[in-house]
């Protein structure tokens, strides 16, 4: 599903130069659900970035669903992460002046795609947001706006799932709720879910944790659900 | 385009309906001037169409500066119709009641004039009474001026008429024009009794004629067919189709001048525009950065933009063009002084159509560059906040080549708007020198004022200074914006001081204050004798001998004319010109070539003369050559031997052409005596008394001169002014803009100090602080460069020191400084007011 190659990602600053990610190589499988974990300044992010087509690699190459991300401009990337990417951020991305229901149609309608609006409230009700439809972000509690982003991320019907620290904004009963709505959602989409924590107690909930450091990949281990 | 598009760009719009509304705003006070502007333009254009005839009066007018000959008497009889004689010239009107005389217009009159559109009277009619008897309609300007009624008398000449109407307005003639000169009507038939009209008085004949039944074409036909007698003879012509092309001309030239003052306040829009969208966008990088992660391509984030400032543009335009339609109503009223005929509202969709086309296009030039910013936002930014932002970026070609675009787009607007390629092109060039150099004032002086500014001062003090370099601050925007309306109206104050000090500094050095002219020979010695009672005595008493210019070089000028060899301005071929004779020059007067003859040793032969600078450049004329005048029937044959700069501007019988002593004592001549009275009420008495005793005389007074210099300018200045309004309104829409495109960051920063203490009162306090520093920084480099524009009138145009009256200057710094703080104030309102835990809550 997803296949990083030898990625090397290096800033400039003046004469400066600073390696956050170097040589990783790693794939992922179809359905599997992964984390990323390393400390603060580990390259989490940033690899994150590249897996997702947000980012150029300074070299190395990444495809995702049999795409090389390689060589695409800018405007053929986000047309992939339209047609095969979800994504759910830490601080919730919902765009503030469109409603609930505006910001989960999105995906959709940038595609041109017409008569979503039932999927959309749909994947609304299944987020327990079916009443909140036309609340706007301000309106709804971080743990609501987390919802609103998870059936976001859900209504292109992905096959992959990025996930920044989706839990890193809330508190712990809202983190539990959030972490069993998404691994839930996800099982029943099918979706391969990439999860980039901190947090090691939901990176155990995933089949796989790569841990990073430094830039490297320390370690590459399966937990006990993906054993 | 995807339709997702257009739904995009309208939710974004709903959430930020008053940041769009402010944006709008920008545009709509240039938009509305350029509408009324030209709506007024083509409703005056369609009024003198309409009321053509009346501008004239008559189908076809005739004027000599010369009485007519009987050559001339015959053409203008054989042309038939209804005829109206008038006999027109400037002398003393003498008002017993106000014991009081001002330098009117005087028109002696006999016939039905005006054939088209009324003379308007008070009482109706009155015109009727000039028909019998010593009767005189006059100016009611005059009467009010000296509480004149109708029934009481003025003295003109040696004839006491009774005023039996007021003069409301004349056909095709403007208030303004009485102002120079109140018209005073009396009959023809007592003209010769008031003995004004002598040889060498300046007087103009004229013949109105009324031609029933005549088409327009034919009219040009005729128009055709006389003009080479009348050259011939020296006549002028107008009719109706020469008064509209003249009059016509002539608004098309005010009317686009007020347009570029118009534009200037939509270009200050646009700069307003351009800061907002810059600000706007900034607040929208997460936004576009979410939606370029969720699928959308750089195309379609722009567009979204695009689509929001194409509607922002068009809404304001809009908006713009309705205000506009109704400022026309007012225009007339401003420029009602000036205006020659009656104009009724319309809706000119021309005017509509171009107004909205220039709005449109600026907000699209000016919101282009910070709209391609969109075009480099990472989708990486919804992931890292600390991601490189556009200033990391490198630098955007397709910016400079927008910038380039801008401009071009604003040398096309001028071009459109100036319909003169020369024009146009000076005003491009001279509108991006002020903003480049208030640009440059705005930024030094704000960080002059950063820089010197005592550090112990308080703590509201400080931070309100701080407030005005806080990061994304629009200091420069807001001092250009402001500054450019209070730099327009600030030199229109200060060019006006130029002129009134000019007129104070000859006042003041000793120089001459009051002229009598048309002093007949045998009144010299008694007049002086006048004089001598009020312990005056002239500082010159200069001969004036009356001659026409018959030929250069042995060439006449008719033949000089119809060859084009030398180009002959027609007062120097249709007017009896002035010249005088004496040993010596004067100080208004300096030899730049050859060598003055002060006296002519042989007064049958060549007579050496002298000419003024401008003129023997402007007949292309070379030393030596030969000039034959006719002096009262006589030629004399004269020699240019020497060419003179003269100071014109003086209060001083200055002239053209000099003759030496020797020659012209013996040609009839009358004087006009020069002096210097040492108070207003000795120069009032002085004319009364002279009035009284020599009815023919006629007195120049300085303070008249003052006041009639005053009056029109202030009238004029008044029109520009008001124009230059709708530029400091856009400055201070502009800082509403600019507060609530802030209201982000000034909420979160307000909350700061609040959660740490600050009382609301401090709040307050800061933001006054800031705003009235801001009024204060944009108000002194407005004014900083109005100083020096009008320190260059005043050395260039009118040659003379510059003194500003600096109590103006402060009024209108206050003035700023308070609009400023009141604006800024009104907009932050909710800022200041709102709870730090209600702005913590919403996060």
């Amino acid at each position: 599903m997803l296949f990083a190659e030898k990625l090397t990602k290096t800033y400039h600053s003046g004469d400066r130069s600073l390696t956050v990610l170097n040589d990783i190589s790693f794939d992922i499988e179809d359905g599997s659900t992964t984390s990323i974990v390393g400390p603060s300044g580990s390259g989490k992010t940033t690899l994150l970035g590249l897996c997702a087509g947000l980012d150029h690699p300074t070299s190395g190459t990444v495809s995702i669903n049999g795409v090389s991300l390689s060589g695409l401009s800018e405007d053929a990337l986000a047309s992939v992460r339209n047609k095969h990417v979800g994504f759910i951020f830490q601080s919730f991305q919902l765009i503030p002046t469109l409603t609930a229901l505006e910001n989960v149609m999105v995906p959709l309608e940038l595609r041109g795609e017409r008569g979503i609006e039932p999927k959309a409230k749909s994947l609304l009700t299944d987020v327990g947001l079916g009443d909140r439809l036309h609340h706007y972000p301000t309106q709804l509690s971080g743990g609501e706006q987390q919802r609103v982003a998870i059936a976001r991320a859900f209504i292109n019907d992905p096959v992959l799932l990025f996930a920044d620290e989706p839990t890193g904004n809330l508190d712990t009963d809202t983190s539990n709720a959030i972490e069993d709505l998404l691994f839930g959602m996800n099982r029943n989409f099918g979706t391969t879910l990439v999860l980039v924590t901190h947090d090691l107690e939901l990176a155990a909930k995933t089949q796989r944790i790569i841990r990073l450091k430094s830039g490297d990949i320390l370690s590459d281990t399966r937990t006990e659900l993906g054993a | 385009m995807n339709p997702f598009i257009w739904k995009m760009a309208w939710r974004e719009s709903r959430g930020n309906l008053n940041r769009l509304a402010l944006f709008v705003a920008c545009i709509v006070l240039g938009v509305a001037a350029l509408v009324s502007i030209t709506s007024f333009g083509d409703n005056l254009n369609r009024a003198i169409e309409e009321q053509a005839k009346t501008l004239l009066g008559a189908d076809l007018v005739a004027d000599s500066r010369m009485e007519f000959s009987d050559e001339a008497i015959a053409l203008l009889d054989s042309i038939g119709g209804e005829q109206t004689r008038e006999v027109r010239f400037t002398s003393m009107a003498f008002f017993p009641k106000a014991q009081n005389a001002r330098l009117s217009q005087i028109r002696a009159i006999e016939g039905g004039f005006p054939y088209y559109g009324v003379l308007e009277t008070m009482p109706d009619g009155a015109k009727t009474t000039l028909e019998s008897g010593n009767t005189a309609l006059v100016d009611d300007g005059l009467m009010m001026q000296f509480g004149i009624d109708v029934g009481d008398s003025v003295k003109i000449g040696q004839v006491s008429y009774v005023i039996t109407g007021r003069l409301i307005s004349i056909p095709g003639e403007s208030l303004a024009q009485g102002i120079a000169g109140p018209r005073i009507f009396i009959p023809l038939n007592t003209l010769k009794a008031t003995e004004l009209v002598q040889r060498g008085s300046i007087v103009r004949h004229v013949r109105y004629f009324h031609l029933p039944g005549i088409t327009a074409e034919d009219l040009k036909v005729m128009e055709d067919a006389l003009e080479p007698r009348f050259d011939a003879l020296r006549l002028d012509m107008d009719t109706v189709e020469g008064r509209k092309r003249s009059l016509g001309r002539t608004f098309a030239n005010l009317t686009r001048f007020l347009n570029l003052v118009g534009f200037i306040a939509l270009l200050l829009g646009g700069v307003g525009i351009a800061s907002s969208i810059h600000v706007y966008i900034k607040r929208k990088i997460n936004t576009v950065a979410v939606l370029r992660c969720l699928g959308a391509g750089t195309s379609q984030a722009l567009w979204i933009y695009v689509i929001q400032a194409a509607g922002m543009g068009l809404i304001g335009a809009i908006v713009g063009a309705t205000l506009g339609v109704l400022v026309q109503v007012i225009l007339p009223l401003v420029l009602n002084d000036f205006l020659p005929v009656d104009i009724d509202f319309g809706v000119s969709w021309p005017a509509i159509a171009l107004g909205m086309l220039i709005g449109v296009s600026i907000t699209a030039l000016f919101a282009m560059n910070p709209l391609v910013a969109i075009r480099r936002i990472s989708p990486l930014l919804a992931i890292r906040q600390s991601f490189e932002t556009e200033s990391d970026l490198p630098a955007d070609p397709l910016k400079w080549i927008l910038y380039g675009i801008v401009g071009a787009g604003i040398l096309a607007c001028s071009l459109l708007l100036a319909d003169n390629i020369e024009f146009g092109v000076w005003y491009f060039i001279g509108i991006l020198t002020a903003f480049a150099l208030l640009a440059a004032l705005g930024w030094s002086i704000s960080r002059l004022f950063k820089r010197f500014f005592p550090r112990n001062s308080t703590f509201t003090i400080r931070q309100g200074i701080a407030n005005l370099y806080r990061p994304n601050n629009q200091t420069t925007v807001m001092i250009m914006t402001l500054g450019f309306g209070t730099f327009l109206i600030a030199t229109l104050f200060l060019s006006r001081d130029v002129l009134l000090n000019q007129i104070n500094i000859t006042d003041a050095r000793n120089q001459p204050n009051l002229v009598f002219y048309d002093i007949q020979t045998d009144q010299a010695d008694p007049l002086l004798g006048v004089l001598s009672d009020f312990e005056l005595t002239p500082l010159q008493n200069v001969p004036i001998v009356t001659m026409r210019m018959s030929a250069i070089n042995g060439e006449t000028l008719e033949e000089l004319r119809a060859s084009e060899k030398r180009r002959i301005p027609s007062w120097m071929y249709e007017r009896e010109m002035r010249s005088t004779y004496r040993d010596s020059l004067t100080s208004t007067e300096t030899v730049v070539e050859g060598e003055w003859v002060p006296v002519a040793t042989d007064p049958f032969g060549l007579i050496p003369i002298s000419i003024e600078k401008g003129v023997f450049d402007d007949l292309k004329l070379a030393m030596g050559d030969t000039i034959l005048f006719d002096i009262q029937g006589i030629p004399f044959e004269t020699q240019i031997t020497s060419v003179r700069d003269v100071d014109w501007q003086q209060i001083s019988p200055n002239f053209v052409f000099l003759f030496p002593a020797g020659v012209l004592e013996p040609a009839p001549q009358f004087r006009v005596m020069v002096m210097r009275t040492t108070s207003r009420e000795q120069a009032a008495h002085v004319q009364q008394q002279v009035v009284r005793e020599f009815p023919n005389v006629s007195a120049v007074d300085l303070a008249l001169v003052l006041s009639i210099a005053d009056t029109l300018i202030s009238r004029v200045s008044f029109v520009i002014r008001f124009m230059a309004l709708f530029s400091v309104f856009t400055g201070l829409i502009v800082l509403s803009g600019t507060v609530i495109a802030s209201r982000y960051q000034r909420v979160q920063e307000t909350v700061l100090l609040k959660t740490l203490g600050a009382s609301r009162k401090q709040v307050l306090a800061i933001m006054a602080v800031e705003y009235l520093v801001l009024g204060f920084l944009a108000a002194l480099t407005g004014l900083f460069l109005a100083y020096f524009a009008a320190w260059a009138i005043s050395y260039f145009v009118f040659e003379t020191v510059f003194i500003p009256n600096m109590g103006n200057i402060g009024y209108l710094m206050l003035a700023v400084m308070s609009l400023t703080l009141l604006f800024g104030l009104l907009n932050s309102g909710d800022i200041y007011r709102r709870s730090a835990l209600e702005v913590l809550r919403e996060g």
